[in-house]
Parts: C-alpha cells; sequence; structure tokens
C-alpha cells in the first residue's frame, strides 16, 4: 500500500520496523507514543493533511520520554512539535530544534501497510546534502 | 583583519584591570587598530575575565555567573591580545617601563593603560571586619552574601550600611534571599547624590512599604559578635539592631590608585589618578580610565563616562587627539518595583537655575524638574515613584522644553512624543546612541527592539530607553504587533469575538477562514480555551482534542519526568474523612507523593498515563471530582471556617466558598483563576491575594478583583460593598465573563484590569451599573456554563474511545513507560530524569 517517507531522510539504514497501530486511529494534529523493537521510543504524529512523521519521543531539554504529548503545528510552514515541557520547537522533517541548534531529535521512518501504521526501529542518517 | 605591522616593530599596550572598561578599551583599540600596532596583555586580578558589573545584582537569583559575561571578554582567536586571569600588577618601574605581576612575570610596555576601577569603601567602624561583614562589589561578594543568607535561614536580619543606589540594589539583593533587610543610611534620606529632600521622602515609604527597614540621619557606631553567629550593630542614636545574620558595607566607593601612588604618579587630594582631558597621567607613557581615574581632578563613578575615557585613550594610542567629552551623571533604576530616575542637574546647582514640583504623596509619586531662570531649558530633573517620562525626558536635558514644563510631568499633561528630539539627541547614554542613529537602524530595516539593539548597542546595558525605542518604531510606522502568533494576526479577545459571532466551532474552520498555516501551540490551546468557554462540550471531544496543552489533554499536571499530579476538587476545602481516606488508599496504592497545596487541596504527584484513569475510578467512587488543577480554569475557592465554627465569623464563608467553587468549576478562562472568601476582616483566607476575593462585612459581603500572584503580586481591589449573596454572585458572574471574552492569552485578571482604558471606574460601571449593556448576555453565558458543568474525569471513564488513549505506547498499552523512576531514597520521594544522549536500557520484552 502506500508508502510515506519521511522526506529527505533514507529508510535503508532501518533495520526492521515496529507495528504502532491502525492509522484510522491516530487522531490528526495529535501524537503517540510508541515502544520500538530494541527499546527506544517515538512519538508518531499523524497530521491534519494525512501526513506521517516519526521523532524520538524523549525531549532533550527536559530528558523526559514526552515528545508525543506535543502540540503540532508548524512554524513559518515546517511542521513541528513543540515540547510539552518547556515548548521548544522542533522540525518533524529532521529533528532539529527551531529554538536551540545544538539539539535535535531523531527521525524514524514511518511507513503504512494495509491501514497499520509501523515506525522504523532505528533513526534514519539524515541526508546532510539536503538540509 | 590581517595586521600589516612587521611584528619586530609592534609596541605593547599593558592593561591592568579587565572590567567593563578595560574590557571596552581593548575592544575599542582592536577595532581600530587595523594595522596592528599594538599588542595588548591584560591582567586581571578576578579569576573570571570582564563580566557586567553593572548588572552584578541580576546574578542575584540565577547564580549563573555566565549570564554576566560580557560578549568577546575572551578575545579567542585574536593574536594580538593576551588575558592572563588571576594575575594582578604588583608594581610599575617607570624609568624600564615595566609591570611586576603577582606571578612573578616582568612585562615591557609602550603604553600602560591602567583600569583598576575601585573599591568598596568600609568606614573604621568598630567591628568592621568581623565574619558576616561583606561589601557588594563582585561576583565573589556576592556568592559570600548568599552563602551566609542561606545559612541564617528566611527572614534573618540582613543590614546594608549606605542608602544610596548601590545599597538599595544590595538591600534588595537580601530580600531576594529571603532576608529582612534595614538600611542604615548616615544622610537624612535615602540616595541623597541623586534625590532632594522631598523624593527622598517619597523613595522611603514606598520601600518601607515593601518590607526594608530604613533607618535615615543615623550612623553605625559599633558592630560586635553577639554569639551564635549573630551581629549587634549600635547607632548614633543609641538605638541597635540586635540580631543581625550579615552587614553589607555599601558607604561608597574609592579610586583604586594604590599602585599609581606607590609608583610616583600624581594622585588627586580625594583619591583618583590625576589625568589630563587625553586621560593621559603624570607620566606620559601611563594613560588612567574608567573609575580609577580622576580627569582633571574629577572621579566618574558610572560606566557611560568609563566608556568614554577608553574610547579616548584607544583613539590617543593610534595618533589621535580625542578628549574626554564630560559625562551624563543621569542614573535610573528599577529597584524593589520602585522607579527612581535622576539625571542633568538634579539639585539645581546651575545659578539661577528654577524648579517645578509636583509631589502626590497619595500616589506616591514626586517629579521635579530643573529648568533656566528663563523656564526655557531643562536642566535636569528627579522622578520617584513613576519615572516613566525619564527616557523622553533625559535627551532634552541642554535644550529648549516643547511644552510648559508642569505639564510634562503632571499625569495629565502632554505626553513627550519621540518627535519633540533632535536628532543629534543622545538616546542611549550607556552607549552613546544618538536619536539619529537609531532611526537610521530602523531606516535600515531593525523592525523591533532586539534589531535596534544588535545593530546600534542602544539599550543593552541599563535598559532605560528602551520605552523610547519603542516609541521610535512606532512614530517611524512600524505596528507594534498585536497578533496571536504567526498563524493569527487577531487578538485573543478579536478572535473570541470571531467565534462568537460566526459560530465558527472548529480551529480547521477559524484558521481557514481567519488565518494561516497549521497552528502552532500558543494559538491551539487559546482557541481550544475560547471554544471552551463558550460550549460544555468534553474538551477531548472530536477535533478539540488535538488542540489541548498536554495537560488539558490528560487532565492531570505534567510534572518534569512525565508523570501527571492528580488533584481531586475540595470545594472551599472541604473534604469527608472517609474521602480522605479514599485519598490516602490511592496514593498508597500507586505509590504517589502526597502534599497539601496552596488552595486547600491535595496533590498526588507521580501518575503514569495509563494510571489515571484507574485513579480516577476510585476518586470518582468516593464522590469526587476533577479540580481542574491542569486547566487554565478555575483552581481553588479557598475559604476560612466562617460564621459555623469561628467566633469571630460575620457570614458563613465556606457554605458561600462551596457555592462559588460549584458555580465556576471547570470554567476555562485566560489565565488560571484562584477566588477566596474571608468569614470577617481578619481575613483568614487571604482573599485579596485572589483574582476573586469576597470577605464578609455585618451587612454582607465585599467583593474585591484583581489581585494575584505571579511575578508582580498584587492585592485585588474594591469593587462593591455590603452586597447580598445574589447581586454578589451575579457581579462575579459578570466580572468572570467580561474578563474571558476581553484578555490576552496568558493574561492574569490584574493586568487586564489595569490595562482597561477607564480603569477600576469603568469596570465598575461595566459591571455594577451595566454601562455597556451586556450584563444580561454576561449572566446568561456564565448560566450556560453553569448547567452545561459535567466532570471531566467522569466523562473519560464513560468512554472507551478516550479511555485508550490513556496508555504510556500506543502498541504496548500494557507496558509502562521504563524511563520513568523516582529515588525514595531521601526524605521525599523524587523524580529521576534520564541522562541524554544515552538511552536507557531496555527493560520490556522483545
Amino acid at each position: 500500500m502506500t508508502v510515506i517517507d519521511t522526506p529527505s531522510i533514507s529508510p535503508a539504514t532501518a533495520t526492521g520496523w515496529t507495528q504502532a497501530c491502525r492509522l484510522d486511529y491516530l487522531i490528526p494534529g495529535r501524537g503517540v507514543a510508541v515502544l520500538l523493537k530494541g527499546g527506544q521510543q517515538a512519538a508518531l504524529f499523524r497530521l491534519t493533511d494525512g501526513s506521517l512523521y516519526a521523532v524520538g519521543n524523549i525531549d532533550p531539554f527536559g530528558r523526559a520520554a514526552v515528545m508525543s504529548r506535543g502540540i503540532v503545528g508548524d512554524r513559518g510552514g515546517v511542521p513541528v512539535v513543540a515540547s510539552p515541557l518547556l515548548k521548544q520547537a522542533f522540525s518533524l522533517l529532521d529533528g532539529r530544534c527551531l529554538d536551540d541548534e545544538s539539539a535535535a531529535l531523531p527521525v524514524y521512518a514511518v511507513r503504512v501497510d494495509d491501514g497499520i501504521v509501523s515506525v522504523s526501529n532505528e533513526p534514519v542518517a539524515l541526508d546532510s546534502s539536503d538540509g | 583583519m590581517n595586521p600589516t605591522v612587521d611584528p619586530a616593530q609592534r609596541k605593547t599596550a599593558v592593561v591592568v584591570g579587565h572590567g567593563m572598561v578595560g574590557h571596552r578599551f581593548v575592544e575599542a583599540l582592536r577595532s581600530r587598530d587595523e594595522a596592528g600596532q599594538w599588542q595588548i596583555v591584560i591582567l586581571s586580578e578576578e579569576q573570571l575575565p570582564a563580566y557586567d558589573r553593572v548588572g552584578l545584582s541580576s546574578y542575584v537569583g540565577s547564580w549563573d555567573a555566565s549570564l554576566l559575561a560580557l560578549p568577546g571578554n575572551e578575545y579567542a582567536g585574536d593574536a594580538l591580545v593576551e588575558l592572563r586571569l588571576g594575575q594582578r600588577a604588583e608594581s610599575i618601574d617607570r624609568d624600564a617601563r615595566k609591570v611586576v605581576t603577582s606571578a612573578g612575570d616582568t612585562i615591557a610596555y609602550d603604553a600602560l593603560v591602567l583600569a583598576t576601577g575601585s573599591y568598596a569603601f568600609v568606614p573604621p567602624v568598630p567591628g568592621h571586619d568581623l565574619d558576616g561583614c561583606f561589601v557588594y562589589r563582585t561576583i565573589e561578594d556576592l556568592d559570600g552574601i548568599r552563602a551566609t543568607a542561606e545559612a541564617a535561614g528566611p527572614g534573618a536580619v540582613g543590614v546594608v550600611i549606605g542608602g544610596g543606589l548601590l545599597g538599595l540594589e544590595a538591600a534588595n539583593a537580601l530580600r531576594l534571599l529571603g532576608m529582612t533587610p534595614h538600611v542604615i543610611e548616615f544622610n537624612d534620606r535615602l540616595m541623597p547624590a541623586q534625590v532632594d529632600a522631598g523624593g527622598g521622602a517619597i523613595l522611603e515609604r514606598l520601600v518601607t512599604d515593601l518590607g526594608l527597614n530604613v533607618h535615615t540621619g543615623v550612623g553605625t557606631q559599633s558592630i560586635e559578635a553577639a554569639g551564635d553567629g549573630k551581629l549587634k550593630l549600635t547607632l548614633s542614636d543609641e538605638s541597635t539592631i540586635d540580631n543581625a545574620s550579615l552587614v553589607v558595607f555599601s558607604a561608597g566607593i574609592r579610586p583604586r590608585d594604590q599602585i599609581a601612588r606607590d609608583a610616583g604618579l600624581e594622585v588627586g587630594p580625594r583619591g583618583g589618578i590625576v589625568t589630563d582631558l587625553g586621560l593621559q597621567t603624570s607620566d606620559p607613557n601611563i594613560w588612567a580610565i574608567g573609575e580609577c581615574a580622576a580627569v582633571e581632578g574629577v572621579c566618574y563613578g558610572l560606566v557611560a563616562p568609563g566608556y568614554s575615557t577608553a574610547e579616548v585613550v584607544a583613539d590617543r594610542l593610534l595618533g589621535g587627539a580625542g578628549e574626554f567629552p564630560g559625562a551624563d551623571m543621569s542614573t535610573k533604576l528599577k529597584l524593589l518595583g520602585v522607579d527612581v530616575a535622576s539625571f542633568g542637574d538634579a539639585h539645581g546647582t546651575t545659578e539661577g537655575a528654577l524648579s517645578v514640583v509636583l509631589h502626590d504623596a497619595a500616589k506616591g509619586t514626586y517629579a521635579k524638574l530643573v529648568v533656566s531662570d528663563d523656564a526655557q531649558i531643562l536642566l535636569g530633573g528627579i522622578l520617584v515613584g513613576d519615572a516613566s517620562a525619564y527616557s523622553a525626558l533625559r535627551p532634552l536635558v541642554g535644550r529648549p522644553l516643547p511644552a510648559d514644563p508642569a505639564s510634562l510631568i503632571s499625569p495629565a499633561g502632554a505626553e513627550l512624543g519621540a518627535d519633540a528630539l533632535p536628532d543629534d539627541a543622545q538616546i542611549c547614554s550607556c552607549n552613546n546612541v544618538s536619536k539619529g542613529a537609531i532611526c537610521g537602524a530602523i531606516a535600515e530595516g531593525a523592525c523591533d527592539v532586539p534589531a535596534i539593539k544588535s545593530c546600534t548597542n542602544a539599550g543593552t546595558s541599563c535598559g532605560g530607553c528602551v520605552p523610547m525605542l519603542k516609541k521610535l518604531l512606532e512614530q517611524s510606522g512600524v505596528e507594534v504587533s498585536k497578533s496571536l502568533c504567526e498563524h493569527f494576526t487577531q487578538s485573543r479577545a478579536e478572535l473570541f469575538q470571531i467565534v462568537q459571532v460566526t459560530g465558527i466551532r472548529t480551529f480547521s474552520g477559524l484558521i481557514a477562514k481567519y488565518g494561516k498555516g497549521t497552528g502552532c501551540d500558543i494559538c491551539k490551546p487559546t482557541v481550544a480555551s475560547i471554544l471552551a468557554s463558550t460550549s460544555s462540550d468534553h474538551i477531548l471531544d472530536g477535533e478539540q482534542a488535538a488542540l489541548q496543552d498536554t495537560n488539558d489533554h490528560f487532565l492531570a499536571n505534567l510534572q518534569k519526568n512525565g508523570t501527571y499530579s492528580v488533584v481531586p476538587r475540595m470545594p472551599g476545602g472541604e473534604v469527608t474523612a472517609e474521602q480522605l481516606i479514599t485519598i490516602g488508599e490511592v496514593a498508597k496504592e500507586f505509590g504517589l507523593y502526597v502534599k497539601v497545596t496552596g488552595g486547600q487541596r491535595i496533590d498526588l504527584f507521580g501518575a503514569r498515563v495509563e494510571q489515571l484513569p484507574q485513579i480516577w475510578q476510585r476518586l470518582v467512587d468516593a464522590g469526587m471530582e476533577s479540580g481542574h488543577a491542569y486547566g487554565k480554569s478555575l483552581r481553588t475557592v479557598k475559604s476560612c471556617v466562617g460564621s459555623t465554627w469561628c467566633r469571630y465569623g460575620q457570614q458563613d464563608s465556606v457554605g458561600m466558598a462551596v457555592l462559588l467553587e460549584k458555580r465556576y468549576r471547570g470554567l476555562r478562562s485566560p489565565h488560571k483563576l484562584k477566588l477566596a472568601v474571608s468569614g470577617c476582616a481578619r481575613e483568614c483566607a487571604e482573599a485579596r491575594g485572589k483574582d476573586v476575593g469576597v470577605i464578609a462585612t455585618e451587612h454582607g459581603w465585599n467583593l474585591y478583583v484583581g489581585g494575584n500572584g505571579g511575578l508582580t503580586p498584587k492585592h485585588a481591589v474594591l469593587l462593591a460593598g455590603d452586597l447580598d449573596d445574589e447581586t454578589l454572585i451575579k457581579y462575579i458572574d459578570r466580572y468572570l465573563m467580561f474578563y474571558i471574552r476581553t484578555a490576552d492569552r496568558l493574561q492574569r485578571t490584574a493586568p487586564w484590569q489595569e490595562a482597561l482604558e477607564g480603569g477600576l471606574d469603568y469596570l465598575k460601571a461595566v459591571v455594577c451599573e451595566d454601562s455597556l449593556g451586556i450584563a444580561d448576555e454576561l449572566e446568561a453565558a456564565m448560566a450556560k456554563h453553569v448547567d452545561g458543568y459535567k466532570d471531566e474525569w467522569a466523562a473519560v471513564l464513560e468512554d472507551e474511545e478516550k479511555l485508550s488513549r490513556f496508555v504510556s505506547f500506543v502498541n504496548a498499552p500494557e507496558e509502562a513507560d521504563p524511563t520513568i523512576s523516582f529515588d525514595d531514597s531521601g526524605e521525599r520521594k523524587v523524580p529521576v530524569l534520564l541522562g541524554v544522549p544515552q538511552m536507557p536500557a531496555a527493560t520490556h520484552g522483545k
């Protein structure tokens, strides 16, 4: 079925997938946390335009696993999630923090098969030439 | 820049002292010396490179010295500057042109720049060197004061000797450290150098109101150890302060000129290294800048003239002929929330000077303008209590007045526009920036205050000119935006109106028609709040679920490690024994940390997402409901026991508190709301510290509004007196609804009220006399809220779909989040945060 890759990332580095939930369970504009095989945690978001993104669930500033509970939206057109702790915004495209260049979230690939959303178990390597 | 001078030809400048002025000198010389004629060696006695000593008091609270660091103070990558920290200059050999340092090094110089600053003067009072005596000059001094204050505990007495500008700053620092400050000033008024007797009287009253104990017209005769680490001060009027935990001397500063004296340089009769207007000392190869210099015999204890001297010497070393231009001794400070400003010839010493004084004892303001004998030219002034006119008045010193002097300082008088100022008027005196330079920056695209700061330096030191920067921006046609965020150009109040008028009930509908983009963490919760206060839908219904902040989404308060706290409602603080037992059992069963809140409730900390519904079920079964501690909504209605139990109670305060809390529970508002009801004027419920405070009288209820905490705590003010129950509730309905409809996002009631045009009288007219004709509508809106109220916790428990969202992991609903842990080993349970970047070890199955 449809494969939705997070833009500008190469899914080749993912070593496997974890099934998260049915696509229609995700509330547009809201996140859920996914416990990945291997123990990492991803924050999975479905946006109102239907696109899917997954980033690391641990807030690098607040050091708690809460990113999935942040509010999503955009900043200057870039889709972002704001940490629910201290509100720093992170790009859903590449994980970088728009308020502090020194911090970033890992980015996970997302795909949908037969209405089931899966997240890659390992973060993807970002293609630095794209940005 | 690429140095072009042959290194062998290069000359050496040795700078003694790395304070603000020494640093400014190095910056100025390096930026102008494009050829690289000078190699610079800086000797710094302190271990820290130059920091913002003027801003020293801001170190109190943050305790982060890096915030005070001056930009560029480490000269990284500049081979022509060498900074030697922790190495002071011991002596000067003028004949050989060499300096010997505390490390035993000898450094040859072509030019020696003395920037040794000044030291705090400690009067020779017996006991001045006892433990617990401090000065207020360096970061180290503040660290020492802090350690002593913290060891002494809250409320301990701290004494400041000297009631000048710095003394009051020190007193405020003690206050921030939780001490009870006393200030002793030998003169008959505070800030004698800046303020006259009239201003001093108002100032004393204002700071006394803020909790300072002021002793003026007395000296300190002795300090003695009084045992137990305490100090006893005896004052010249024979009164004593017996239990001081520390003493801070702030009795003035003296130039640090010892090294110059030892080297045989000329010093002034009251100290200071004597220089000419070119800052050259009696030795042509030695210069003195900043507070250690006595320029033609005069020492200047402010940073702005110090910066001027640094610029002059940099110019001179490169062959220029710059001269010290004289100094603006203006000062403005905001101490303890009290405005004080003094500028120009504040004391009217110019021959024939006239003064115009406006002394409003009732409002606590004092304003004086000093003008020339023909009342045409402004010479100076003093403002106490309200210094808002400072930024407009100070640049006018020495210039013709644009209006009658009295009207310039009277509250209803002429508004001084930025256009009244000529282009060369100095707006920022700390950094010597003119109106022309600022307007130039605006013309080149600086469109807000931070942009002006970064390209002109204006407003970066004391900040006193920032209001003027805003005026200049407005005048040049830059609109100061009222936009909620980048997605809505409207303010919160405007969006509220739009929702009401159009009946749009979704965020997507609202942003499609009135905004742009997809929203953010500012506009989404704001719209969620507006939708919640205009209907009784469950806040997690439909699209609204995606708008809520995490607290509203999980109906609990997010704490720092990702767990939540749960606070059941206890209207008026009432709770049954059965309910208390249930709370205790829940806490025990789920391992929660329990704390009584400031609002007569019980807070249960440390619940994981998936535990929340189980906890609520137990509480709901015991007859308790959501306390809305998580929302921008009504929190608590505090009460005393009132006439039912108390010997003094005049009305049933508990009954009224319960009634009000049940009435307004769940009401979403721009900021959280707290109410209180006191049963008599003794005010045990502290009702005047609340957004709405009700105090019983013999005849009914007095209604106070607009009290709250936050950064600038406010007491509520009387809106109406001696009300019966029905009128009281009607007025509160109207007040709260009016606030909800017209306040900005996160604007508490106190600033909202203050910003209302027409102030309290206007508010009284709207609420009590229905001057806008909207009272019925406001009451109807409240009635709709009251009728539609449903417990949010219970509603989630009844809804399988909503319940399914309360899990740590969507793919492993039964798993607890393995990253959450607590430390139970100490006095209280505390959350343990994750180390980043390493991930925690996996503890679940596969």
